[in-house]
């Protein structure tokens, strides 16, 4: 061996894999404003769509006169319902299992409703021409709180649903109910709380809010109609539901429809749904044969697709007097808005709200979700968390330090003493859920021990002290959080959407120098995929990362997948493309072995390489073996290197962690400032930390906003009072507090590599962290709950009515 | 609508066009010129996607007419790198720091950076947060954007940058 032979090290080094903090392959394009997104593109002869929106949030609809419209040059059309009723496009079904107007079909049901669609040669035309369309307009009583959605004189919203006792989940109890899912043992439930020692009971409740990624949702619609084919570009998670789906709807056979999703400005579970503009697009490119282009702005972002949360949680914990936990009950009360169009797993109405146990070993538990309908906008996303696991997660994480406050214990120390312990995994949790692994104890300790959790419990003493002394008007909040996730829907036999399971795909071919190029059935919205995913491979089969190509998005290359949304991209796909590389060494190996005349099972893969067992010398490349695939493979064997898998996994995977806040607030302005955050995420085998930095960061940074101030809400007559950046709270640099991650390593027992999803973790536990501290800094004046979001004016508020 | 004839130059060349006099900036650079880099995220000065250098100031481009942009010179994020087609210190500083996740952002957060290393070539990470909380950013936490921005400042304050610039 020569000083010329890489050692071991060097290879590995060089194949940038798994663990090390590859830099994003992505930035490249990005940091040169040479991304694709989709209003980036521009077609010949291309039509603009633009909305006429409701002004009212409960109205009928007496008449809409075009005319004026239609008169302006550059005006090609003005589609309402009635257009497209022959084509039954008039209404849509949502994920859900109800149906949505795409175009108000007699009335409108909220606040900037799509009433009709104007197609013109120009974009400032077409909002021009949608100013000039008169809607006549007759109110009707609008129903704004979802608490008296089901009293008994309760306005009438959905005139479609008359007389249907039966939902999508079963029984409707009222005309504006949903549906009513319940899980766990209501009876044990009952019992335990009869004979509880100490029980608490909250109305937790968490405001709507908004993803807002900065990419608003967009589309061009191209239909041919020579071919009869349909081309749709457009800011999708899931590229090929919107296929199936357009082909459901559409009536074009499916292999006619090409949905393609070119670079995503951000999701955040805001670009999983089908809204009315992509369908009017549709219709609009099938009626005019010109491609139509429709972006939102940003007011139509906030008001119309795809608010979160508004869920209404009546939390009550049993314990013992020594804070063992007997038993959790929850009602939530859901506010879907005007259509349930949650972006769920088809037969999971509340998600998996039935995480909400949290961390902790309840014996029983009981949970039922109770789905209404207001004149507010549809939707119910999961704004970057898994499906209503950031509601539960906050339920359970706030419960637990109301119950601490009511023992007298300290929060951190009312976790430990519950928590699921490191020998009782895989868990059964009290409401069916098998928990895959997990060390709560090492990581809540970690967390306590880094931020010396015993000496700011005696600052905030002191600070208490000299508060009541009169000697500060600042007090000090703690905010412990743990959370654990539950993520990458998911197993077939629970999870589909619209009937297809919710596996995911991977290609991988390599071509004959060794490069390689892999299709992906997920979409990457700025989680890195094209760096991460190429690293997996990378270690998996002995190609550089650098070497690999990752495509996504383009539903004719890439097979068939259910898209990135849920963190499910690294449980799924991540899985899928470790057992397409498998394969792919598979059958690598058996060139290799050719090669050398010995036989295969004389052959162990070495970093990047196959080398004859004993003879560490005497071995092939994956380059050699790459090129010996298409010219001497061995007799019997197809020439060629490339697997496809497609993936379904056994469970979800369940990341957790252990988040600490420490805040400073001014009782006199309500100003609470961050001194502190420290996030532990376990999230399993760790792919890029570079990347799961980033994006711990950023999850900590939409919790905060959330938490310190997003709503979207709504006036007593239903006018949307959040529908823009000056009244949506988005952090800018300077609120942001400075973030502190650390982690722990419990990799997935079911997961090829034992990684278990990052995404979203960081935005499930921040939340009830900084909720924590705010009300943690309140309680020794008395305080079990104050609602969020803890903007300065409701803390300051919250301090007045508490005698601070 | 009657047209208006508008010249600047933007990114070292002349552009000279008829727009109509209600035409945006960030429209006739991403339409008329087809520079698409610098992005649309709110319409109402919030968000700082369309940040483009006017005139030596950083401006919201989807605030301004490209009527009263007339002479004026503008750079964008497609001309950052340098002449000699070597990426610019941000350019290499946000892909070093993992300063960008998403993109969207990016051009706008780089251009307004480019301005206040100008303006303050040394600055503290509060400076820093400050001078760029005109430019919203959804996926970061501005945490690395901030590390990234440091990055640029100490490489352009090296010595050899510096005789390089010059």
């Amino acid at each position: 061996m020569n000083d010329m032979t890489p050692t071991p090290e060097q290879r590995v080094e060089k194949l940038q894999g798994m663990g090390c903090r590859r830099k994003r392959v992505e930035d490249v394009r990005f940091t040169q404003g040479r991304g694709n997104y989709v209003d980036d593109m521009k077609l010949p002869g291309m039509l603009y769509g633009d909305f006429v929106r409701s002004s009212y949030a409960h109205a009928r609809i007496k008449n809409i006169d075009a005319s004026k419209a239609k008169a302006l040059p550059g005006v090609i059309a003005v589609l309402t319902a009635a257009d497209l009723a022959p084509l039954k496009l008039h209404w849509m079904p949502t994920l859900a299992g109800d149906v949505q107007m795409v175009l108000a079909d007699g009335k409108v049901l909220f606040q900037n409703q799509e009433i009709a669609f104007v197609v013109a040669n120009d974009r400032a035309v077409a909002a021009d021409a949608a100013e000039l369309v008169e809607v006549e307009y007759e109110e009707l009583p609008p129903l704004v709180d979802p608490f008296k959605a089901m009293d008994p004189d309760a306005p009438v919203l959905r005139e479609d649903l008359a007389g249907k006792t039966t939902g999508a989940h079963g029984a409707r109890k009222h005309h504006n109910h949903i549906f009513e899912w319940e899980v766990g043992d209501r009876e044990a439930t009952d019992l335990a709380f009869r004979d509880a020692e100490v029980s608490i009971k909250e109305l937790i409740s968490y405001q709507r809010v908004h993803p807002s990624p900065l990419e608003t949702c967009q589309c061009i619609a191209s239909f041919d109609k020579v071919k009869g084919e349909l081309t749709l570009w457009g800011t999708f998670q899931a590229p090929h539901v919107v296929r199936t789906v357009a082909a459901i709807l559409s009536g074009i056979p499916e292999h006619k429809i090409h949905v393609i999703s070119p670079d995503i400005g951000g999701g955040f579970g805001n670009k999983v749904g089908v809204y009315p503009g992509y369908v009017c697009s549709v219709v609009a490119s099938i009626v005019t044969g010109k491609p139509v282009k429709w972006v939102e702005d940003r007011i139509e972002n906030l008001s119309a697709t795809s608010f979160a949360r508004d869920y209404h949680m009546t939390t009550e914990i049993a314990a013992t007097k020594a804070g063992k936990v007997t038993a959790l009950r929850v009602h939530a009360l859901a506010d879907h808005g005007a259509f349930d169009a949650c972006a769920d797993p088809s037969k999971w109405p509340a998600g998996f709200f039935n995480i909400v146990t949290g961390s902790y070993d309840f014996p029983t538990a009981h949970c039922v979700v109770d789905g209404v309908y207001t004149n507010k906008a549809p939707g119910g996303v999961a704004y970057r968390c898994s499906f209503r696991v950031t509601e539960a997660a906050y339920c359970i994480e706030r419960g637990m330090d109301i119950l601490a406050a009511k023992l007298g214990m300290d929060p951190a120390e009312l976790r430990l003493k519950n928590f699921v312990r490191r020998e009782q995994f895989p868990y059964q949790s009290a409401l069916g859920w098998e928990y895959d692994s997990g060390d709560y104890d090492t990581a809540m300790r970690q967390a306590m021990e880094k931020t010396g959790y015993t000496a700011l419990r005696a600052e905030q003493k002191a600070k208490q002290d000299a508060f009541r002394r009169g000697e500060t008007r600042e007090l000090m909040g703690i905010g412990v959080s743990f959370f654990t996730e539950i993520v990458g829907a998911g197993p077939s036999k629970n999870c589909d959407i619209l009937g297809i399971a919710m596996f995911d795909s991977c290609e991988i071919r390599i071509h004959p120098t060794g490069a390689a190029i892999t299709r992906m059935g997920t979409k990457s919205q700025g989680q890195g995929h094209e760096t991460t995913y190429a690293q997996i491979i990378a270690t998996e089969i002995g190609i550089p990362a650098d070497d690999i190509m990752v495509e996504e998005g383009n539903t004719d290359t890439a097979p068939y997948g259910l898209g990135t949304y849920g963190s499910r991209s690294t449980p799924v796909a991540g899985a899928a493309i470790a057992t397409a590389a498998r394969k792919v060494k598979a059958k690598a190996q058996m060139i290799a072995a050719y090669m050398m005349e010995v036989h295969h099972d004389d052959v162990e893969f070495d970093i990047d390489r196959f080398r004859v067992k004993g003879l560490p010398e005497k071995f092939k490349t994956m380059k050699e073996i790459a090129w010996a695939a298409y010219n001497s493979v061995p007799p019997g064997l197809e020439p060629g290197l490339e697997a496809v898998s497609y993936y379904d996994p056994p469970n979800m995977t369940y990341p957790f962690g252990a988040y600490i806040c420490v805040m400073d607030i001014d009782v006199d302005t309500g100003v609470a400032k961050t001194r502190r955050f420290y996030a532990l995420d376990d999230c399993g085998t760790r792919i890029n930390p570079l990347i799961i930095e980033g994006q711990v960061h950023g999850g900590l940074t939409e919790a905060f906003a959330i938490a310190m101030g997003q709503e979207i809400a709504y006036d007593e007559i239903g006018n949307v009072k959040g529908a823009s950046f000056m009244d949506y709270f988005l952090p800018t640099a300077v609120e942001t507090p400075r973030w502190e991650t650390d982690f722990t390593v419990t990799p997935s027992p079911h997961h090829p590599i034992g990684a278990k999803g990052v995404g979203e973790s960081p935005n499930v536990g921040g939340v009830p962290a900084f909720s924590n501290a705010v009300n943690d800094a309140f309680a020794f004046l008395g305080n079990t709950h104050i609602q969020m979001p803890h903007d300065a004016w409701r803390v300051w508020q919250a301090a007045r009515r508490l005698g601070a | 609508m009657a047209k208006t004839h508008v010249t600047m130059t933007v990114n070292g060349q002349s552009a000279e066009e008829l727009v109509e006099p209600r035409t945006l900036l960030v429209h006739f650079l991403r339409e008329t010129l087809g520079l698409t880099g610098t992005h649309i995220g709110c319409e109402t000065s919030h968000c700082g996607a369309c940040t483009v250098d006017f005139n030596g100031e950083s401006v919201k481009s989807c605030t301004m007419f490209a009527v009263q942009a007339e002479g004026a010179q503008v750079l964008t994020i497609e001309g950052m790198a340098n002449p000699d087609g070597t990426l610019h210190a941000l350019q290499e500083g946000f892909r070093e720091m993992h300063g960008l996740q998403c993109g969207f952002c990016t051009p706008g957060m780089i251009v307004r950076a480019y301005r206040l290393l100008q303006e303050i070539p040394n600055p503290t990470d509060d400076e820093i947060r400050m001078g760029i909380s005109g430019n919203l950013c959804r996926c970061t936490g501005y945490q690395n954007i901030v590390a990234a921005i440091q990055f640029a400042a100490a490489r352009l304050n090296t010595p050899a940058q510096q005789e390089q610039a010059a």
